[in-house]
């Protein structure tokens, strides 16, 4: 009698059904028994090295104690493994049909009529070079009528760049022996030929124009496609690509830990000042008191053109902060 | 319903991205390939949102020798709302990559079940 | 012009496919890097030239640049383990 309660207490379909019931974890119930993991090396193919320990355990289970319920649930695992993926496959197939048969039911694309193609984009592109100045209507949308939208996202770029930083960056005055160790450890420059001759007559030759190019997209961003993002991240790949090249000691003397937290901010700082007066008179006209001058002039457009500067500062230096923090854990 | 299909490939292109990345996030154990799922996702997205705003046999919204009729332009603002979205994803990319990190810089491990169960030892001792 | 377009979007499903099962990490990084620049094709296709800047220069470029750091870290950790080892 007992023994029929243990197989009902295992068997797969109460675990489902408890899963379903929200009492338990798919993945715990998995997880629960104890796995022997250091068992084995750490450098093993994990499928096979898993089921060899599984099968071990069964072993060494049936010999000492012959307990049945210790067996099954050691099988349990296994069984429960292919249940999952048997499981997931399932359900992302049928995510896959159910969203077929939604597009199935969409509008063609490509069809002036349709509903996304509404009075909003059209009062953009009639009115939009009148009110803005900005050519490309694009630009003058996400800088002009949506600015604090493009606020927000330089901003969740400073903050990613700030969790970064939080979690990579190894302290040079720690007191911590280890932590020292790591620094001198990542410091990686000795490991690197160090005047490699090929790398830096490319960079040589390459890193001007990337950064002129950088520079040109961003200053063109309301005349020509680009703006701030796509420029900024141009720039901050110049600066990846001269830093690969010359090293970190050279680079120090462009770009410095204090430099980029001074330069994020005074953008920052300059894009909220810029657009918080829309605050104060009721965040319902967009005029800056710039006169806008010519449709196609560098020199136009109001606001929109330190703006931009400002977001391609912003972007390049979160760039180049994340490619140092990954590298060495700090600028 | 194939016909239909048919007529939107984009969309259909970025539904069944979305459902590949959605399985590799699923069925992966390697946080890398998860973190690559969820980036296959984030695209997919993207070019729903853009395949919205194309209008067939119309040009990029950049106003050229002061024409501005709606009928000569395509909608602007699936391009604006994605544009931003790029950027935020790769903020997010680093975020999780720099986590991956120090998840291995603990538990010596990628994989994300040998994590776990680390993880659950830990807390039992 | 439709054609291409449709070869494209199914390389970009091939790449997302072969994303998963590819069995070293290096190579699916690359795939992926590839995947975001045949992304930026499409972008242009979709008369979106402002997207295709931004994607071939942060998908393709910055995400990539990212993922092989990553890796490069996390070899780097595993080689000093082995060292300790090793010596121990």
């Amino acid at each position: 009698m007992s023994r029929r309660k243990d197989n009902y207490e295992t068997s797969r379909w109460l675990k489902f059904k408890k899963w379903v019931d929200g009492e338990t974890d798919l993945l715990s119930i998995g997880m629960e028994p104890e796995v022997p993991v250091s068992s084995e090396g750490k450098e093993r193919r994990r499928d096979l090295a898993r089921r060899k320990a599984y099968d071990q355990e069964l072993i060494r289970l049936s010999a000492e104690h012959a307990d049945k319920t210790a067996i099954m649930k050691a099988r349990s695992i296994r069984y429960f493994q292919k249940f999952y993926k048997v499981m997931s496959v399932i359900l992302c197939l049928g995510i896959i049909l159910v969203l077929l048969w939604t597009v199935a039911s969409l509008p063609v694309t490509g069809n002036a009529d349709n509903p996304a193609n509404n009075e909003v984009a059209a009062r953009y592109i009639e009115k939009g070079l009148q009110e803005t100045g900005a050519v490309n209507i694009v630009t003058g949308m996400i800088l002009d009528y949506r600015a604090f939208d493009t606020f927000g996202e330089s901003c969740v770029l400073f903050i990613a760049s700030c969790c970064v930083l939080v979690l990579l960056r190894l302290d040079a005055d720690s007191k911590n022996e280890n932590i020292r160790k790591m620094i001198a450890e990542s410091d990686d420059r000795h490991f690197e030929p160090k005047n490699d001759i090929i790398l830096q007559k490319c960079a040589c030759v390459l890193v001007p124009v990337i950064m002129i190019f950088g520079i040109y997209i961003v200053l063109n961003g309301h005349l020509s496609p680009g703006g701030g993002f796509s420029g900024g991240a141009v720039l901050g790949s110049g600066l990846i690509l001269y830093l690969n090249a010359y090293g970190y000691d050279r680079m120090s003397r462009l770009f410095t830990e204090k430099v980029y937290k001074r330069t994020t901010l005074c953008a920052l700082t300059f894009y909220c000042l810029a657009k918080s007066y829309s605050f104060f008179t009721g965040a319902n006209h967009l005029e800056s008191g710039i006169p806008l001058g010519t449709p196609g002039a560098i020199l136009s457009s109001g606001l929109i053109l330190p703006l931009n500067i400002c977001v391609g500062l912003v972007v390049a230096c979160t760039m180049y902060a994340f490619y140092t923090l990954f590298r060495k854990g700090g600028m | 319903m194939i016909q239909h299909l048919s007529l939107n490939i984009e969309e259909t292109a970025a539904v069944i991205l979305f459902g590949i990345g959605f399985t590799i996030l699923l069925l992966h154990r390697n946080l890398i390939k998860k973190i690559m799922g969820m980036n296959i996702m984030d695209t997919a997205t993207y070019l729903f949102l853009a395949s919205k705003g194309y209008i067939t046999g119309r040009a990029v919204p950049i106003v050229v020798d002061g024409v501005q009729e709606v009928s000569a332009y395509i909608n602007p603002v699936p391009s604006g709302l994605v544009l931003t979205g790029i950027v935020v994803s790769v903020s997010t990319t680093a975020l999780m990559l720099s986590l991956t990190i120090r998840l291995y810089e603990r538990y010596h491990s990628l994989d994300l079940d040998e994590i776990l169960i680390l993880a659950k030892e830990e807390e039992r001792t | 012009m439709r054609l291409f377009e449709c070869i494209l979007l199914l390389c970009l499903i091939m790449c997302a496919v072969s994303v998963a099962f590819a069995r070293d990490l290096l190579t699916s990084i690359i795939i992926f890097m590839s995947y975001s620049l045949i992304m930026c094709v499409i972008w242009m296709i979709l008369q979106s030239p402002d997207l295709a800047i931004t994607e071939a220069a942060v998908g393709a470029g910055v995400t990539s640049i990212l993922f092989f750091l990553t890796l490069k870290k996390i070899r780097a950790i595993r080689k000093e383990e082995q060292d300790e080892q090793e010596e121990g």
